[in-house]
Parts: C-alpha cells; sequence; structure tokens
C-alpha cells in the first residue's frame, strides 16, 4: 500500500526537490532553473499522491503516464524521480555530463521510467493522443495520461493540433497541464507571443479547463483528482506558477529560464529554500 | 545466381501504382496482427490506406490535414505497443515534419512506420510542390531509420508486410503516384536490407532504386545489343545498404551508374557512392534530379525531360565504358 502523505509532508517533499535542483544545476554548470523550481510542486502531487505507478517496476504495464513535453524542465523530473525510488539521489550530480543517463533534456531509452524523449517544443499532448488512442484500442482507458507543457511551448502549431485531435476523439483519460509561469526565453510570453485569452482557447477547442495556483499543493492535489472524474472531455489545467519559485532572485526574472546558477548564487538559493521551509512549518504549526 | 523470376521485360507488362501494393500489404498485415494500425493526414485514398481503414476503422486515425501530429501521435501508438503505419505525400510527411521525426521516433525509438506516396517528378501535372525529390535524403541521415523504395506494386506489397514485422525500428517507405510496370513477381525475393542482382553482366553496373530499376533493366536489354554486358543491382532497401552485394558487383565490373528519381545530392546516389568511395572506388556516373525542382506535365514526358529514363542511364553506360 503506498504511503499517503499529508499536504505538508508533501510541501516539504517539494523544497526538498527544490534544493536538488538548485545543487544538479550548479553542478552541471549549464540547464534551466526558473521552470524546474515553479513545477516543483506539481512533480511532487503527480509523483507522491496521484500516479498509479511503481518506481521499483518503471515498465509496469497498468501505470499511468507522466510525460514532460517542455523537456527543458527535466532537472525537476530527474530531482523527483530520484525522490521517488527510481534511482540512488547522488546520480542527479551527473546531470548533463558525458555517460549520464541524465541527459541534458529526457531521453526515454536513457533512463527507466521517463516515457518519452523532449526537448523541442510542442510534441507531448500529440504524443499523450496517440498513448490513448492505443489505450482505447486495448480498452485500457482507466489508466490515466498527464502530460506538462510550457506556456512558452503553446506557442507552436503542433499543440493546438493535438488539441483538435483529443477533442474529436474526446481522449478524457488525458490531463494537460500548462505551467503558466509567463516567461519564456525571449521574455514575458505577452511580449514574445501573446497567449492571452488562455482558458478561452482551450475551452474553445473543446476541453474541461481549470485555472489554479500551481504553486498551492493543495490546489494542485484537488485539480489533479477533479481532472480524473471530468469524463466528458480532455481536461487542461492552467497552472500559475511562479518562476524560480522559492529563490528570492530568481523569482519572476526571465533571465534565469535558462541559466544555471553559480557557486555563491546556489548558496544564496538554498538559503531561501531554508527560509520557505521554515514558513511553511510555521504555518502548518 | 538465384532464381529472380522477374517478369520478360520484352513483353508488354501489367502496369499499376505501387501505392496500390503498399494498401494491399497494410491490409494483408493487419490481418496478421491486430498491433498493426494506422494513421492519416486527409489522404486516406490517395495512400491507399483505405483498404485498411475499411477493414479495421477502430485502429484507424483520421487525423485530418495535420503532419506533425500524423507523426508525433503515431510516436505515441507506439510506446504503447501499437506498430503505426502513418501515411501522407512524401512532399509533406517527412517534408514538413522532420523534426518530429527526428525527436519522437528515431531518437525515442519508436518502430513508426512512415509512408510517403506520390515521390519523384513522375508524380506529374500537380507540379514541383507535390513531386517529392529529398525524401531520401532526408530519410537516410537519421539513426535508426530504414529507408525503402520498393521497384514496382508487387514490391511494395512485400516490403509492407515485412515492416510490419519488424517491431524495432522506424521506417521510411517511398511511394510513385503513376502506374508503373511490374517486374517482379509473388516469387521474387524481397527481404529488407538485401540488394538484388536482376540481370548479371561483367562491364558496368547499374544500381537503381524504386521507379528506376524498370527503366535499368530496359537500358541492360539494349546495352546487351550494343556489345555491353551491364548487370543490373536493384536496391529496395536505401538504409541498410546491402554493402556486400553492391560491392561484389562492382569489383567484378569496375564500373558504375546510380539512378533515383530523386535529388542525387545526399541522396540513394550519394549513398552508393559514399560506399564506393570508402570500400571500392571506381568510375561512376549518377543520375536523378540535379539541384533543381520538377514541373507540371505529362509523367512519361517529364521523365524523358529530366533525364530519367532507359535511354539517358544506356547513354551514361556508353560514356562510362567507352
Amino acid at each position: 500500500m503506498k504511503k499517503k502523505y499529508t499536504i505538508p509532508e508533501l510541501e516539504e517533499i517539494a523544497i526538498d526537490i527544490r534544493e536538488d535542483i538548485i545543487k544538479m544545476l550548479e553542478k552541471a554548470g549549464s540547464g534551466h532553473s526558473a521552470g524546474p523550481l515553479g513545477l516543483a510542486d506539481i512533480l511532487t502531487a503527480l509523483y507522491f499522491d496521484v500516479l498509479k505507478h511503481d518506481p521499483k517496476k518503471p515498465d509496469w504495464n497498468k501505470r499511468d503516464i507522466f510525460l514532460l513535453s517542455n523537456g527543458h524542465c527535466v532537472p525537476v523530473q530527474y530531482a523527483t524521480m530520484a525522490h521517488a525510488g527510481y534511482f540512488d539521489r547522488k546520480e542527479l550530480m551527473t546531470l548533463r555530463q558525458l555517460g549520464s543517463r541524465l541527459q541534458g533534456h529526457p531521453e526515454r531509452t536513457a533512463l527507466p521510467g521517463l516515457e518519452n524523449t523532449s526537448g523541442p517544443l510542442g510534441c507531448g499532448l500529440s504524443q499523450a493522443c496517440g498513448m490513448a488512442l492505443a489505450m482505447r484500442m486495448n480498452q485500457e482507458m482507466h489508466r490515466w495520461i498527464y502530460v506538462v507543457m510550457g506556456d512558452g511551448e503553446i506557442n507552436e502549431g503542433n499543440v493546438w493540433e493535438g488539441a483538435m485531435l483529443a477533442n474529436k476523439y474526446n481522449l478524457n483519460n488525458i490531463t494537460a497541464i500548462i505551467d503558466r509561469n509567463n516567461i519564456q526565453i525571449d521574455g514575458p510570453t505577452e511580449d514574445v507571443m501573446p497567449l492571452e485569452d488562455l482558458k478561452a482557447k482551450w475551452e474553445a477547442f473543446g476541453w474541461f479547463v481549470l485555472d489554479i495556483d500551481g504553486n498551492n499543493m493543495e490546489a494542485v492535489i484537488d485539480a489533479l483528482n477533479m481532472s480524473r472524474a471530468i469524463v466528458e472531455k480532455p481536461v487542461m489545467i492552467i497552472a500559475h506558477t511562479v518562476p524560480g519559485k522559492g529563490v528570492d532572485f530568481m523569482e519572476y526574472d526571465f533571465h534565469w529560464h535558462g541559466a544555471p546558477p553559480n557557486r555563491e548564487e546556489a548558496k544564496e538559493a538554498l538559503k531561501d529554500l531554508r527560509t520557505l521551509r521554515g514558513k511553511i512549518r510555521g504555518e502548518h504549526e | 545466381m538465384k532464381q529472380m523470376y522477374l517478369k520478360d521485360i520484352h513483353e508488354k507488362l501489367d502496369e499499376e501504382p505501387i501505392r496500390k501494393g503498399f494498401g494491399r500489404g497494410l491490409l494483408q498485415a493487419g490481418k496478421d496482427d491486430e498491433n498493426i494500425v494506422a494513421a492519416c493526414a486527409d489522404l486516406t485514398g490517395s495512400t491507399q490506406m483505405s483498404l485498411f481503414a475499411d477493414e479495421f476503422p477502430k485502429r484507424f486515425v483520421q487525423i485530418g490535414v495535420a503532419e506533425q501530429n500524423l507523426v508525433t501521435v503515431g510516436s505515441g501508438l507506439a510506446a504503447m505497443g501499437k506498430i503505426p503505419f502513418v501515411s501522407s505525400y512524401a512532399a509533406f510527411s517527412p517534408g514538413r515534419n522532420w523534426e518530429q521525426i527526428r525527436t519522437t521516433i528515431c531518437l525515442n525509438e519508436q518502430p513508426v512506420k512512415i509512408v510517403g506516396s506520390h515521390a519523384g517528378v513522375s508524380v506529374g501535372p500537380d507540379g514541383a510542390t507535390h513531386q517529392m525529390l529529398e525524401d531520401i535524403a532526408l530519410m537516410r541521415v537519421l539513426p535508426h531509420m530504414v529507408v525503402i523504395a520498393p521497384g514496382d506494386s508487387v514490391e511494395a506489397e512485400k516490403a509492407t508486410i515485412a515492416m510490419a514485422k519488424d517491431k524495432k525500428n522506424p521506417c521510411y517507405i517511398r511511394l510513385a503516384r503513376e502506374k508503373t510496370p511490374i517486374f517482379t513477381t509473388d516469387k521474387t525475393p524481397f527481404e529488407i536490407g538485401k540488394a538484388y542482382v536482376l540481370s548479371p553482366g561483367k562491364d558496368i553496373s547499374i544500381i537503381t532504386t524504386g521507379t528506376m530499376t524498370y527503366h535499368a533493366l530496359k537500358a541492360a536489354d539494349s546495352l546487351y545489343k550494343d556489345g555491353i554486358d551491364a548487370e543490373v543491382v536493384h536496391v529496395p532497401t536505401i538504409k541498410p545498404l546491402d554493402a556486400a552485394t553492391i560491392l561484389g558487383s562492382v569489383e567484378k565490373t569496375g564500373c558504375a551508374i546510380t539512378a533515383e528519381e530523386a535529388q542525387i545530392a545526399a541522396g540513394f546516389g550519394s549513398a552508393i557512392a559514399e560506399l564506393l568511395a570508402e570500400h571500392q572506388p571506381v568510375k561512376m556516373k549518377r543520375i536523378g534530379m540535379r539541384d533543381r525542382f520538377g514541373e507540371s506535365g505529362d509523367p512519361n514526358a517529364l521523365l524523358e525531360h529530366f533525364g530519367l529514363t532507359a535511354k539517358h542511364i544506356s547513354m551514361a553506360a556508353h560514356e562510362l565504358v567507352e
């Protein structure tokens, strides 16, 4: 029987994961900081509460599927998988090094437990559609597919092709999550390529849309669970997150989209995360 | 020499579009294995996927005009244990969706079978936009990808059934639109990765793929009358190349011509040139489209116009041998 974590426990796990993200990126010397930090709560909720999976049997044929479509955020997935027991946390420090299973962008064939190879944006939702169609053919619609996309990512036309297909075939065992952190490489999303009215766009494409605070663990868990109860349509969760969440000097700053912290910055970041941990404990006491 | 069981090219041969053989092969593969599934980007009739779609509607996905989605959905189907055949015109798939094929199929090691119809200038009246010439180059540079260009509809049927049995590799099959002569028979051997000496000779190797093999057989016939004994090597699998058969032929003849209905840059002739340059450098000529696009016209007139006929192969052979 899988352990059921409380909300404060999950929040603390998310902090642990953020600390590992900082350490990994500092060691690697390259990689993306802001997105992974912002996504830590969502990935924690998935791997420690929502997903049906077995870290010791990554090929278990009844497992739910998690797809990270915005592959550049993979440090958060690696850190979460390590904490969930897929592999030893020590391996996190090999990120982006020659011979490592932890490639700079995720490669399915390199690491058991990864379901797709991604990095070039816009493909995850369509891959989820293909998986859902196969599950329907196999009468396995009770298996669920979660796909996380970046908000900048949905500039890609491929995403909207997948959105139409999911609606056409009513692929209701897909829950998609947009990491709505409002930044992409060249700046704020609304300057680079305006996305709003994002909710109305997805609704117009036939999706059931939830709009949540993606850094509020309770809201994340509720939305992910609710999405499994909605059978009329595929579900899109627009999760508003803070890029760089938990590290003061990174929060909301698009310059940290594609940069790692150096030694000094990492030290400061870890200090910020300890403060955040204190706050969480204070709130729940 | 193995018996090739070819039709006699001096007779009037039956003609059929190569894509028809694909359609029959896919239907058969679907009957043999329920994990064979199919998806199409709004060209079900043109690509002959309709035979499968009518027989197995629950295993067929109509994607609409969305080639990027076609192959990424294919990647997802394969990830769940299906063997998906995904079809469109070659100009659009792999013409438009190359990066998705690279990342979600090849690097991701999913055995998706990509079917590109309407390849070559013999597409005819539709013109340059629809006459795909760069697909061989695009597909053969991708790690893991198998590349097949059948010589006629009967071979296309065998190739499709063979592809369906390969649960490991992604594969690209190149199909032509127009009717072409059926020069092979049910008994003619076909195996992925094998090249076949269809007509033995000692003076020159004519190494061809796809629709050009029939022209090579015609050329060898006329060259024989001119006193040149040409060997025709048919290479339906462009990747992986059957190096032993090709090098064996060239070792004997000492010179080679390649012919393809595609750009010669980075295409089939280039693949042969790479092989020969490393292992058996000989004089060679490549026949194909020379860094230009096609145009509208009658298919046979276009082949004549762009120098892609038996006559042009013969002329090149004379130049090389003499």
